[in-house]
């Protein structure tokens, strides 16, 4: 819907010399900052300023790009250059699980949490191989558009769909606790209240200017993040490695590493203190087995242990300690049993440390093969979601041709590249800081940003002297994932200003993630069941503002199931790809490479697709209760792994035995095969 | 329209490098962390056990080059057979 003077190469420096002026700014910005907080300003206005500053730079963005064109409200106009494309599709992907939970993982897990970092990666390779110029090339709006088209009918749709709004959904949620997260940290807000001024954000967005709006916003956000994710590596890999771009020097780190790991396995001191918690555990475990007589024995001794000590005239803090034990001790059976369940949860820290680079550990053969096939899973699972996921597939629909979607792939991954082979490195320098740095180290002088990061949330980090000798053991130590980006800048010294900074990235990420896939949901709502299946004769207005309305209706009730705060993120993400991966990947790619797969297979596929990998998750993850054995030892999370190729192979059974597709649909297939037919429609996407 | 023997070569060189640069993107992916524990013990390159450096770097710096080199032969193959885009400047 483009003006006749309008020209893709003059939209193209114009881009250029708007970003190249925003970065600018943004640095200037964040050097008045620097100066202020010099100059005595305090730490909660600068928290104050990097959170209205963005927001309301992302709002206005959105405000001048407010649209009410449907082609400009679902595609951006599709002439979005693929250079551009490619950092919101970075920003799009990378969400607050990448930005802050990334690295930590990496922290905790070594080697195991590299599996994230290839499957969040390689998918793009599926993405450029398989589907986006295809898609680009049908040229319509939405995902269940293509599905609808190819297989013809209102069923595929349906379930296109219903399998969109529920990956979109189950990963939305995991941002907007994100978003709730970062702003009750950055100003102190409560958490329920941070969830709805992000939302806010959010909402000003998406809501004026559709897929326009939300791809200017995410290329800002994807600029904002990934200078605060480079910058305190940059510092960190100055102090350890020596030179600013550590990524390519942390080898030598990560073998000082290993060293500093030896060390602290042999060192006796650390062996006390893992021994007390294998004691620990072990009485625990011992107390569960006869809960009864354990409760009044425990009971009987300190009651003994007080009378003994008012016996004997012994000092008042003494008794007062005795005191305090005899109340301290639990009120029932099975109040005690709840605590010796958790007593026997310390055996996790009874065992010394693992080597960061060691691949697959297990006690035997069996337990080393099932941990192989774990990441496998894993990867496996988050590159086919990753070629499924609607919300990033749609972006590709926005570029003004097939050659610069294809472009664009490439300009995506280079983008979220540049993130994720930091995160690892960022790890290996944040676990060397903290193994020389803090162990070892006394109680008495611990440094400041431990014990402030411990007030804020025991969970993300408490350090409690177990065996009494004054020095920080490793195993001392509790320590959350998402405290090591986070704190990062405050372990290496820097200026507050970094800290603020980053948390602005953090909250880049969940922002621009979450614009996206509400985008998706209201899209599929409004275009795809409303205008395609309920009242195809519904205006462009009407679409559009009815597209805006499920918008907010939509980012309401996901900030409102994010507000019963439900279980475990990385869960919840993973289960989103799963179901992707053996929904949609399966007959969209056989759509475009097989044109023999007909409407019945595609609908008998995905059901039987997502049905088994449905399935698998509720009945072995424990949050359902059901915990039927595993197969093959391969946890729920990579549930996708049976759904896929089960998907697959009804698909292929079911369309042999069904008639062939139309010659419509077929000529449809072809015409998605080739860039520039003759004949094809003059510039064939629908408007 | 009707596809010319030309439409179909040009659509049987696209599987043919798919297929190539999927098989290189399964070698980089699945075969090289069934080795893992092998390669990590064969040697280290840059300071880093080999499996570790695939899996944090080398095999993403790879899935970058392959959906390059994709776009680049499929840009010269679309041009080759008359099907591309042209000049849309």
């Amino acid at each position: 819907m483009s003006t006749p003077a309008f020209s893709q190469s003059n939209f193209n420096r114009q881009l250029k010399k708007y970003y190249t002026f925003y970065t600018g700014g943004f640095i200037m910005f964040l050097l008045a900052l620097a100066v202020a907080e010099q100059l005595g300003m305090s730490r909660a206005w600068i928290g104050y300023w990097f959170l209205f500053a963005t927001i309301g730079l992302y709002a206005g963005i959105g405000w001048m790009t407010r649209t009410t064109d449907v082609a400009e409200y679902y595609v951006a106009g599709r002439r979005v250059p693929s250079f551009f494309n490619g950092m919101a599709t970075g920003a799009d992907w990378m969400s607050a699980a990448s930005f802050i939970g990334m690295a930590g993982t990496l922290f905790l897990t070594g080697y195991d949490g590299l599996a994230w970092v290839m499957g969040w990666t390689g998918g793009f390779c599926l993405v450029a191989l398989f589907l986006a110029p295809y898609l680009r090339k049908f040229g319509q709006f939405t995902i269940p558009d293509f599905l609808a088209e190819r297989y013809g009918g209102g069923i595929v749709r349906f379930m296109g769909v219903i399998c969109a709004i529920t990956c979109s959904f189950v990963y939305v949620v995991a941002q907007i606790y994100g978003v709730g997260l970062i702003v009750s940290r950055m100003t102190g807000l409560e958490f329920g209240i941070g969830v709805f001024v992000g939302l806010a954000g959010i909402l000003v967005c998406a809501m004026l200017g559709g897929m326009k709006a939300v791809t200017w916003t995410q290329v800002a956000q994807y600029i904002v993040l990934i200078i605060a994710y480079m910058t305190p590596v940059v510092w960190l890999g100055l102090k350890h490695t020596g030179i600013p771009v550590p990524q390519f020097a942390y080898g030598y780190t990560l073998q000082k590493l290993g060293d500093v790991e030896k060390k602290i396995t042999a060192d006796p001191k650390e062996i006390e203190v893992r021994k007390i918690f294998a004691d620990r555990a072990a009485a625990g475990k011992a107390a569960l087995a006869s809960p009864d007589k354990a409760y009044a024995e425990g009971k009987a001794n300190v009651e003994k242990d007080l009378a003994e000590l008012k016996t004997a005239n012994a000092p008042a803090d003494k008794i007062a300690a005795a005191e305090k034990a005899v109340a301290a001790y639990p009120v029932s059976v099975n109040a005690a049993k709840v605590q010796w369940t958790r007593e026997t949860g310390l055996a996790a820290r009874a065992a010394p440390p693992r080597p960061h680079a060691q691949a697959f550990p297990g006690k035997d053969e069996a337990a080393q093969a099932t941990a192989r096939l774990n990441f496998i899973g894993i990867v496996f699972c988050m590159m086919f979601g990753t070629a499924a996921l609607p919300h990033i597939l749609m972006r590709y629909y926005t570029t003004p041709s097939v050659q610069e979607a294809r472009t664009s792939v490439f300009w995506s991954l280079v983008c979220i590249f540049l993130l994720y082979f930091t995160a690892p490195c960022l790890a290996v320098l944040a676990k060397y800081d903290m193994y020389t740095n803090l162990v070892g180290s006394s109680f008495a002088s611990l440094p400041v940003w431990a014990s402030a990061w411990a007030k804020v949330d025991p969970s993300l980090l408490s350090i409690v002297d177990i065996n009494k000798d004054g020095i920080v053991q490793l195993a001392e130590i509790v320590i959350g994932g998402d405290l090591i980006v986070l704190a990062t800048p405050e372990i290496a010294g820097l200026p507050y200003v970094v800290s603020g900074l980053v948390a602005a990235g953090g909250l880049a990420a969940a922002l621009s993630t979450a614009d996206g896939l509400l985008l998706t949901i209201a899209n599929a709502l409004a275009h795809d069941f409303y205008y395609k299946l309920i009242d195809p004769t519904a205006t462009t207005g009407r679409r559009v503002f009815l597209s805006k309305f499920l918008l907010v209706c939509a980012a309401i009730t996901a900030a409102y199931v994010t507000s019963l705060k439900p279980g475990d993120i990385l869960f919840l993400v993973g289960a989103a790809f799963s179901l992707g991966a053996s929904s949609f990947f399966p007959c969209l790619v056989m759509g475009i490479f097989w044109k023999r797969a007909s409407k019945w297979g595609a609908i008998v596929g995905m059901a039987a697709g997502l049905g088994i990998c449905v399935y698998y998750m509720v009945t072995r993850y424990p949050f359902f209760g059901i915990n039927m054995p595993l197969w093959f030892g391969l946890s729920p999370v990579s549930a996708g792994m049976f759904g896929l190729p089960v998907s697959m192979i009804t698909i292929f059974i079911v369309s042999w035995l069904t008639p062939e597709p139309s010659k419509e649909v077929q000529e449809l297939v072809e015409h998605v095969r080739y860039p520039n037919l003759l004949g094809d429609m003059v510039v064939s996407e629908a408007r | 329209m009707a596809l010319t023997a030309k439409h179909h070569e040009y659509w049987r060189k696209n599987l043919v490098i798919t297929a190539i640069l999927f098989c290189v993107w399964f070698v980089f992916t699945f075969v090289e962390i069934w080795f893992a524990r092998e390669l990590n013990s064969s040697m280290t390159f840059l300071g880093f056990p080999l499996a570790f450096y695939f899996s944090a770097q080398g095999s993403l710096a790879v899935y970058v080059a392959l959906i390059g080199i994709y776009a680049l032969l499929m840009k010269k193959l679309d041009k080759e057979y008359g099907v591309d885009e042209g000049d849309l400047e």
